[in-house]
């Protein structure tokens, strides 16, 4: 495969700190892909030795078929939008903007009239004139992205651009961000630990973990199908189960086992045969939940649970039940009007279900990755500043 | 509700024990009188007296010799020291801080007596260059403050920003760096233009005969009891020392806001 973008068994190391451990990733032209993980994850690390920051300690780096590894970062056609912008203070918006073709040495003309048009594609005209310390921090973003964009590079690298934002300001520029990259049609690499942004931008994700890349894949693949635990806790919430295949049903389904959990039917897509360890994980919103027992056919999963915490959140409402040693996450969309019938309580006893194809058997499972789940208080009247365990003992 | 007139008293005993005795010594510059005592109307002639003294002249060039030269290598060394304060990260980091720091809370006596040991046992002939050396010693840790000071707030991004944009090693010092750093290197530059014109403990220690500077000279002159010229040489040095801070001032708010 010779992919536009390409790191070919890539690796840095900082000290003891093995920062990026031998990865391989291919980029398309054009393309909006993403660098996911939390922070330590070595996307960054990775974002800077395509800038030219960083020299990998092995591998090497292609850009259009180029060998760019050693080149310093003045000779790559990459542009970087920087965390926290890194605008030049002594220059106006107008300079900063034209500052990479002014270092070019490219004619009067040509980059009055570039500069102008960049001003435009960010809405700044009346702002030109300006220094970074007097405009607001998404219009530094805007500047960041024009500065970038002006010197036409193959790639533009974001690294956590709306990191320093207040929400409502995100959400605004993640719709810019898609904006610009659909009229300038350049390949994006963005590097972010928001698994939101991520989602909502990307045509593709890089989840990465400790180095490596923990899987690659549109948005809906590392979500519906995560590969492994880190991927389906990191990429929104999830239940985990843990058990052993008791009985083969047929050619989908078998019946798995769990200690402190009553038996599932789950659809068997990784052809597991009897006794094998099966990791599960079921998303939140797959659960149905209510106090009146459904009439289900046998590929779906009905259980009785106790109901420990809610969290009324407007379209939806997040609950914590108890099912023996389990301390499920579940999540309702609210379709009708919820006043006009009786809310679930705290305490209450429910049923709970979801459909046996809506499980996901996951490849790797660790431990520590359930601590990445979000959870409430153990105890109403906790303090959230504590986190619970995600699978408390009883 | 009636102010306590305290805070105000306080004020104006502070102004007067600070400034009291430079006014009077301003004002006896341009008394026509021999004696500070008495008034005897306004005059220039002791600055005029001041033009035609030659040792006066002797001790002048002497003093901006040794200032410029002291102030252009303590830059060059105080912002290299601060550059490498700030950049490089060893476990040595806090040791080389404390002896860059070191010299600004050493008493001046100390600080002279030991470098004229320092000389003399090193055979160094005493004279200009050994008080060049001095001021040298002491200005880089000022200058490497004020430098340092500077380079806190300072976002090394914007050099990786240049760079990233296309600019080489050269381009990105010019365009970037020195405009953004210059205020603060000209800042810690003017710091030890002034300490090294003023200072007197230190150069007084490690001057040889033919190297007095302007303090020293000053000081010999009391001893005669030339009183009025005394004044006139200091207004002068006065205003100059403070133009010099107002300039220091200027450079170092300009780029705060």
């Amino acid at each position: 495969m010779a992919e536009f973008l390409e790191f070919v068994d890539v690796s840095k190391t900082f000290g003891r700190l093995r920062a990026v451990d031998h990865v391989s990733l291919g980029v398309r032209r054009g393309e909006f892909f993403s660098l996911l993980g939390p922070s330590g994850c070595g996307k960054t690390t990775l974002l800077r030795m395509l800038g030219g920051f960083e020299i990998p300690d092995t591998g090497r780096i292609y850009l259009d078929g180029v060998d760019i590894t050693d080149l310093p970062p003045n000779r790559r056609q990459v542009n970087t939008i920087f965390q926290n912008y890194a605008l030049f203070p002594h220059l106006s918006v107008w300079e900063n903007i034209a500052f990479g073709l002014r270092v070019a040495k490219r004619p009067r003309r040509e980059i009055f009239n570039e500069v102008e048009r960049m001003l435009a594609l960010i809405q700044m005209e009346e702002h030109a004139h300006k220094k970074p310390h007097q405009i607001s921090g998404g219009q530094k973003q805007r500047v960041a992205i024009a500065r970038a964009l002006i010197n036409k590079p193959s790639v533009l690298l974001l690294d956590e651009p709306l990191a320093a934002l207040d929400l409502k300001l995100r959400q605004r520029m993640l719709i810019e961000l898609d904006l610009i990259h659909d009229q300038v049609g350049i390949t994006f690499l963005y590097v972010t630990h928001d698994q939101g942004e991520a989602m909502s931008l990307s045509d593709r994700i890089a989840v990465m973990n400790q180095g490596r890349i923990e899987q690659l894949g549109t948005p809906a693949e590392v979500y519906e199908a995560p590969r492994s635990s880190f991927v389906a806790a990191f990429i929104g919430d999830t239940n985990f189960f843990e058990g052993r295949v008791a009985e083969i049903i047929n050619d989908d389904y078998i019946l798995m086992q769990i200690d402190g959990f009553p038996s599932v039917v789950c659809f068997n897509d990784k052809k597991m045969k009897v006794n094998d360890l099966v990791y599960l994980s079921v998303r939140p919103e797959k659960f149905r939940i209510s106090r009146e027992r459904p009439q289900l056919d046998g590929r779906y999963n009905l259980i009785s649970a106790n109901v420990e915490d809610i969290i009324y959140l407007g379209s939806h409402t997040k609950y914590w039940v108890r099912v023996d040693e389990y301390r499920l996450a579940i999540s309702q969309q609210h379709g009708r009007f919820l006043l006009d019938e009786q809310p679930i309580r705290w305490k209450d006893d429910v049923w709970i279900w979801w459909h046996a194809d809506d499980g996901y058997m996951l490849e790797r499972y660790s431990e520590a990755d359930e601590l990445l789940i979000q959870t409430p208080p153990e105890e109403v009247g906790q303090n959230g500043a504590v986190p619970a365990p995600p699978r408390a003992e009883v | 509700m009636k102010r306590s007139p305290l805070p105000l008293l306080t004020t104006l005993l502070v102004l007067v024990f600070f400034y009291l005795p430079i006014a009077v010594l301003v004002a006896n510059s341009f008394n026509a009188s021999r004696f500070g005592g008495t008034w005897e109307g306004f005059s220039l002639r002791w600055y005029s007296r001041l033009w035609h003294e030659r040792e006066i002249w002797h001790a002048f060039r002497n003093t901006m010799l040794v200032a410029t030269t002291a102030t252009l290598v303590s830059t060059i060394l105080g912002t290299s020291a601060a550059f490498a304060l700030h950049r490089y990260h060893s476990r040595l980091q806090r040791f080389h801080y404390a002896l860059i720091y070191t010299p600004l809370v050493i008493p001046e006596i100390l600080m002279g007596m030991s470098l004229l040991l320092f000389f003399v046992a090193l055979k160094i002939q005493l004279g200009l260059f050994t008080i060049f050396l001095a001021h040298v010693t002491f200005c880089i840790s000022y200058v490497a403050m004020v430098v340092l000071a500077r380079l806190q707030d300072f976002d090394f991004a914007i050099v990786e920003a240049a760079m990233d944009l296309g600019a080489g090693w050269w381009t990105t010092l010019w365009r970037v760096l020195v405009p953004l750093l210059a205020p603060g290197i000209l800042a810690g530059a003017l710091l030890a233009f002034t300490l090294s014109i003023d200072d007197f403990v230190i150069s007084f220690f490690v001057a040889g005969p033919g190297s007095t500077t302007l303090p020293i000279r000053i000081y010999s002159m009391i001893k005669f009891g030339a009183t009025p010229l005394i004044n006139a040489l200091s207004t002068i040095l006065l205003v100059f020392t403070f133009l010099v801070v107002l300039l220091t001032h200027h450079l170092t708010r300009e780029h705060h806001s």
